[in-house]
């Protein structure tokens, strides 16, 4: 038996799930944000997977993986930096705490 | 999957070879740090344990492993125990891309990997992970401090770091370690291409490598003055001398990189014979004059005196070569070794010389400094090298 | 053979710490875990055969963005954070949804026929990434710079002090 194109998106799939568990049970927004890198990552490994075992002579798929992951680094930076801000004027990292804009 | 099995099979050797060769390197990259700090501060550093004190971080080693391991009470202790463990990996798994030589008609490195520079930054930004866990973990405010002016000053010497790798590997068309050595062999070394910005590049990299490593002047994660020891404050026998193990791994990893680099790796330096004679010359002049004259009893000049010594026998040796008409007169180890305690001996002198930078203006110099300066020399030297094509 | 046993390890070392990520009560350790789930994802973009793609990865994800994910928990809540509660009342909406979606993706992907070819990616493909990147995505490429230089500046702004 040999690993094939299904393999790497069931385990993608398992960590895209898991990603979005802690995006939608998680208090603490630093911890959301690594739930969205992982769902990122099971994005990336569907790029890459996709690209070796259906255009293997093309390489379309690692250049939207690169993509990817600078736009995960980019996220990583200005959502920190919100997390920073919002704690800085509410003492709060935890979303269920903030809700001033909340009727 | 053959490129897997292949990437075990080196981590496996990398391994085995490396902690041999690094706990002995670690041991003498000590000795070799408090001889020369010695020198600078004008004593004679260790001489009691074996001849000239050779034995001194032997034994010390023996110390450290018989001390107890002590763990913090509120410290957490998996983080606390598995953070040295990183450090040290992390440390040894630089030196896999790191060609030493050729022997045997192969090059001794133990993986030539096709993206060994990014490889080799991927590793040494690995390190500040288990720092910052170290810091964390310890539970105690003077480590986490340490921790996280760590994690800053790692997140922002890379990137300089990255743009001193890259401006190399520009000019070889290569991201191999081994490939941009071979192409140091046609077109000599990288340090003077393009003058004088291979000159710029090679000091952007040994800048932003020495504060990749957390070294005077750019240690403040451990400053001992103010934050006792920063984040290894709470670590105790072997784990203390893993972090140290990790840091000096990383240091002359650090510097065999610059080599590789930028100094033509295990490539024997080609210059005419009366350039060769002429330096054994004055090298031998200069151990004379040390030693018929007053000075061979001031205690600073005595290690001028052995080098002086070491280097007119060299420079003999290449005249003999050379004349004898052998092409590499020396085995190519034997110059890595040389370019590597080199750069090694280079770092150690900043470190005893210059006083230690405060944050802010250590972020200053990465950001505004080292940044634009890497970025602009990349930009010119890519123009120049099409321009001259 | 070698393969397979490979995956199933790599699949360990994504999905063990990915399990810790997402329920640990301890947030330092939960982001400490995503370094071997980062790294397992490396492993696997190797065995693809995608090596520039790997080692970017180690370099941008375990290197600067777990640390800057340490570096803002240690900013806010740090050790502190240890003992409060993690979760919010949407506990059973997020398992539901969660098991749903892997139910019906488990379910769909080994029935749906992949136009796979058979074929040997080019041996080192960083040199086809690069040329890629500046002939035919040459507008991503920009376009991707200047996403990265807005976010940079961005984040600068909003995480600045105000005087």
């Amino acid at each position: 038996m040999t690993v094939g194109l299904p393999h790497y998106l069931v385990v993608s799939s398992l960590l895209f799930c898991l990603g979005l568990y802690a995006v939608l049970t998680r208090r603490n927004a630093v911890a959301i944000l690594m739930g969205i890198e992982l769902m990122l990552n099971a994005g990336n490994i569907n790029l890459v997977a996709f690209n070796r075992y259906v255009a293997p002579g093309a390489v379309g798929g690692q250049i939207f993986a690169l993509v990817v992951i600078t736009l995960a680094a980019c996220e990583a930076a200005v959502g920190l930096a919100l997390v920073m801000a919002a704690y800085r004027s509410l003492e709060t990292v935890h979303v269920d705490e903030i809700n001033l804009m909340k009727w | 999957m053959a490129v897997f099995v292949e990437i075990l099979k080196a981590v496996a050797l990398a391994v085995v070879v490396f902690t041999f060769l690094a706990v002995v390197g670690a041991m003498y990259g000590v000795y070799l740090e408090r001889k020369i700090s010695g020198w600078i501060q004008a004593r004679i550093g260790p001489m009691h344990v074996g001849p000239w004190g050779l034995l001194q971080t032997v034994a010390d080693t023996v110390k450290l492993l018989q001390k107890e391991h002590i763990t913090p009470r509120r410290a957490d202790w998996l983080i606390f125990n598995t953070a040295p463990l990183i450090v040290a990996v992390a440390g040894l798994l630089d030196w896999v891309v790191i060609p030493f030589g050729t022997a045997f008609g192969r090059v001794l490195v133990v993986r030539d990997i096709s993206i060994g520079v990014v490889y080799f930054a991927a590793m040494a930004s690995l390190t500040v992970v288990g720092i910052l866990a170290a810091g964390w973990s310890s539970n105690n405010k003077y480590a986490l401090l340490g921790g996280l002016r760590s994690a800053s000053q790692m997140v922002s010497y890379e990137i300089p770091l990255a743009l001193g790798l890259l401006w190399a590997v520009m000019l070889a068309g290569t991201l191999s370690t081994v490939g941009i050595v071979e192409a140091q062999r046609a077109s000599g070394w990288f340090l003077f291409k393009v003058p004088p910005f291979g000159l710029i590049a090679a000091l952007t990299f040994l800048v932003a490598a020495t504060a990749e490593v957390n070294r005077v002047p750019f240690d403040l994660p451990e400053a001992e003055s103010e934050l006792v020891a920063g984040y290894f404050a709470e670590y105790t026998g072997m784990r203390f001398a893993l972090f140290q193990l990790g840091e000096y791994a990383e240091m002359f990893a650090m510097a065999a990189m610059a080599a590789v680099l930028f100094l033509g790796g295990w490539l024997e330096p080609r210059m005419p014979l009366w350039v060769w004679a002429g330096l054994g010359l004055a090298a031998l002049a200069a151990a004379l004059f040390i030693r018929f004259s007053a000075l061979r009893r001031v205690l600073l000049v005595r290690p001028i005196l052995a080098l002086a010594v070491l280097g007119a026998v060299l420079c003999a040796l290449m005249v003999a070569g050379l004349a004898a008409g052998r092409s590499p007169v020396l085995p190519s180890l034997l110059w890595f070794f040389i370019k590597l305690f080199a750069l090694v001996f280079f770092l150690m002198w900043m470190r005893w010389t210059y006083p230690r930078l405060r944050l802010d203006q250590l972020l200053n110099l990465s950001w505004k400094v080292l940044l634009p300066v890497g970025l602009v020399n990349l930009l010119i030297t890519g123009f120049l090298l099409t321009v001259a094509r | 053979m070698g393969e397979l046993a490979a995956f199933i390890i790599l699949s360990a070392v994504i999905l063990i710490p990915a399990v810790v990520v997402v329920t640990s009560p301890n947030i330092v350790r939960a982001a400490l875990s995503l370094v071997p789930t980062f790294l397992g994802v490396t492993g696997f973009y190797i065995l693809l055969q995608a090596e520039f793609v790997a080692g970017i990865q180690v370099l941008i994800y375990a290197g600067a963005i777990t640390v800057l994910i340490l570096f803002v928990i240690m900013l806010t809540e740090g050790g502190s954070g240890t003992h409060v509660r993690q979760v919010t009342a949407q506990v059973p909406l997020g398992v539901t949804a969660a098991l749903w979606l892997a139910f019906l993706l488990l379910l769909v992907l080994p029935r749906t026929p992949w136009p796979l070819s058979a074929g040997q990616p080019p041996q080192y493909s960083a040199p086809a990434v690069g040329s890629a990147f500046l002939t035919t995505y040459v507008l991503i490429f920009e376009v991707t710079s200047l996403v990265l230089l807005i976010a940079l500046i961005g984040a600068i702004v909003i995480a600045r002090r105000e005087e």
